[in-house]
């Protein structure tokens, strides 16, 4: 009934949804939105790396990624730069370098759109192996350092006062940043991942009183996201990534209905 | 270095130093299992750099901090609670430990806040928050309990009650507490040693001997030696947060 490239991106996209939706929610409690976004730009100089050296197109944007993401935590200690300030300049900087090494790559031909904005057609049966083994190493580390992670997300001294080390595990969810953005660039596209990570965890705030609630449905609208955008991508013929982000848009605005009413049931 | 085994914290000569401005320097202290150690003194005196060196949240310290515990229940000062987190009461009991349901509803009955339980942490008011804080803190059932200002904002027969239970959580768990209050009429009552700091250890000892000593009587005048004279002052009863009263 369906082509076979459209099974793979569904069940590619999935598997996205399933891990985004848990570390968006971390995302957006720690206010890491520009972060991501860093760690997504970065990406296109581990895409071209990747062709470049013929390397497995996750596992170069996972080392640039990691790389950037060690970088930023050397300025932030070495500088008197703000947060916002050095993110932007290792952002648009890795950006830079990354078209340029694609301006010399002319070898090669280089789908710019499918990079920026994500291709279902791309998606090969590798990809799947990457995307679900990758994804379920990524939860189990997560469900690992959830304990800390979340304590020192609420409040630091806490969790370190009572022997959690939160350092360590705030070390290791920027690793998972960084894989979750290479097990999805090729899907969302890398202007967009940050919205699959933000989009439906906000979502997901709107209508949860609980961070496991919240947790819940963020994957579950990731996954609705997944499915109405892919399905309208093949029914209008559209990119994947804007058609997935629109869909995880459109939850949003349900969402806020919900606000509006419990606000009135209040007064 | 040789310890007694009821020893659960011990600070050796320790200081801490923030943009070349000492907050405090050279505190010895030790806290150890059954016993209340507070501190006292005037805002910026280093009471709760005290305690975060204590607790191990300060790492590049002058001196060493000797820790025996890793079973601590803390209650911070200041706690700045991001409402972007949906959060509730029940959520925040298991923030850093896996307890159990009873354990958290024993903690919260104790310090009169289980009706909130599964209310949402940002529409408690200052009050029921530090209440909550506490029973956070003791529903570990820790061997250290660090307290910096833990009745704040808490209305004032509250304060006495949750004082006595802190005192009875100290007798029946056995754990230390280090203590910080401004209110010296509970430091003067409830403690078994008292360190008085202002930027560094001024004086130290029982209760007795801090409020002879003339340092502590320059630092908070003469009033502060004459609530001796309250010493004696026992409560025959508390109130539950009904407002029954209950014989001790």
């Amino acid at each position: 009934m369906f082509d076979d490239f459209f099974i793979r991106a569904l069940i590619a996209g999935l598997g996205i949804a399933l891990v985004t939706g848990p570390l968006g929610c971390f995302v957006v409690w720690r206010r890491l939105s520009y972060f991501g976004d860093t760690l997504a730009h970065s990406a296109l100089l581990g895409v071209t790396l990747a062709y470049s050296f013929e390397l497995n197109i996750a596992l170069s944007v996972f080392i640039i990624s990691s790389l950037i993401a060690l970088i930023l935590i050397q300025l932030q200690k070495k500088t008197n730069l703000p947060g916002d300030a050095l993110l932007g300049l290792l952002a648009h900087s890795s950006l830079a370098v990354g078209l340029v090494v694609i301006g010399f790559l002319t070898f090669i031909r280089f789908d710019i759109m499918g990079l920026l904005f994500g291709d279902i057609l791309a998606v090969t049966t590798d990809d799947l192996l990457i995307i679900w083994t990758g994804g379920a190493v990524i939860l189990l580390v997560l469900k690992l350092i959830w304990k800390p992670l979340f304590a020192s997300t609420v409040n630091y001294e806490l969790a370190e006062a009572e022997g959690l080390n939160p350092d360590r595990a705030k070390a290791i969810f920027t690793i998972l940043m960084a894989a979750v953005i290479a097990i999805s660039i090729k899907m969302v596209g890398l202007l967009l991942i940050t919205g699959m990570l933000i989009i439906p965890a906000a979502m997901a705030r709107n209508i949860s009183d609980s961070p496991q609630k919240m947790v819940f449905f963020s994957i579950i609208g990731g996954l609705l996201s997944v499915l109405l955008g892919l399905f309208s991508s093949l029914e209008f013929n559209t990119s994947s990534g804007p058609s997935i982000i629109m869909a995880a848009l459109l939850l949003f605005i349900l969402s806020l209905l919900n606000i509006k009413q419990s606000i009135k049931l209040k007064n | 270095m040789s310890s007694e085994n009821s020893t659960l914290v011990k600070l050796n000569n320790a200081g801490f130093k923030q943009n070349d401005k000492w907050l405090v320097e050279g505190v010895s202290l030790t806290v150890e299992k059954g016993k209340i150690v507070t501190l006292i003194g005037p805002n910026g005196s280093g009471k709760s750099t005290t305690a975060k060196i204590a607790l191990g949240i300060y790492k590049n310290i002058e001196g060493s901090v000797e820790k025996y515990t890793n079973k601590v229940g803390y209650v911070p000062q200041k706690i700045s609670i991001d409402w972007t987190l949906p959060l509730r009461v029940y959520d925040f009991m298991l923030l850093t430990e896996n307890i159990k349901e009873e354990a958290i509803d024993e903690a919260l009955t104790l310090t009169g806040v289980i009706h909130l339980k599964n209310k949402n942490l940002g529409n408690l008011s200052g009050g029921e928050f530090q209440r909550v804080l506490i029973a956070r803190a003791i529903s570990k059932k820790p061997e250290l309990l660090v307290l910096d200002e833990p009745v704040q904002g808490v209305d004032y027969t509250g304060e006495i009650a949750l004082y006595e239970l802190i005192k009875r959580i100290s007798d029946s768990l056995n754990c230390g507490i280090l203590l910080i209050s401004h209110d010296l009429h509970t430091v003067m009552t409830a403690t078994d040693h008292v360190v008085c700091l202002n930027g560094h250890v001024c004086c130290s000892g029982t209760p007795m001997d801090v409020a002879k000593n003339n340092e502590y009587k320059t630092l908070f005048g003469e009033q502060a030696s004459q609530i001796l004279s309250v010493y004696e002052h026992k409560h025959d009863h508390v109130h539950s947060d009904k407002g029954e009263i209950k014989k001790n």
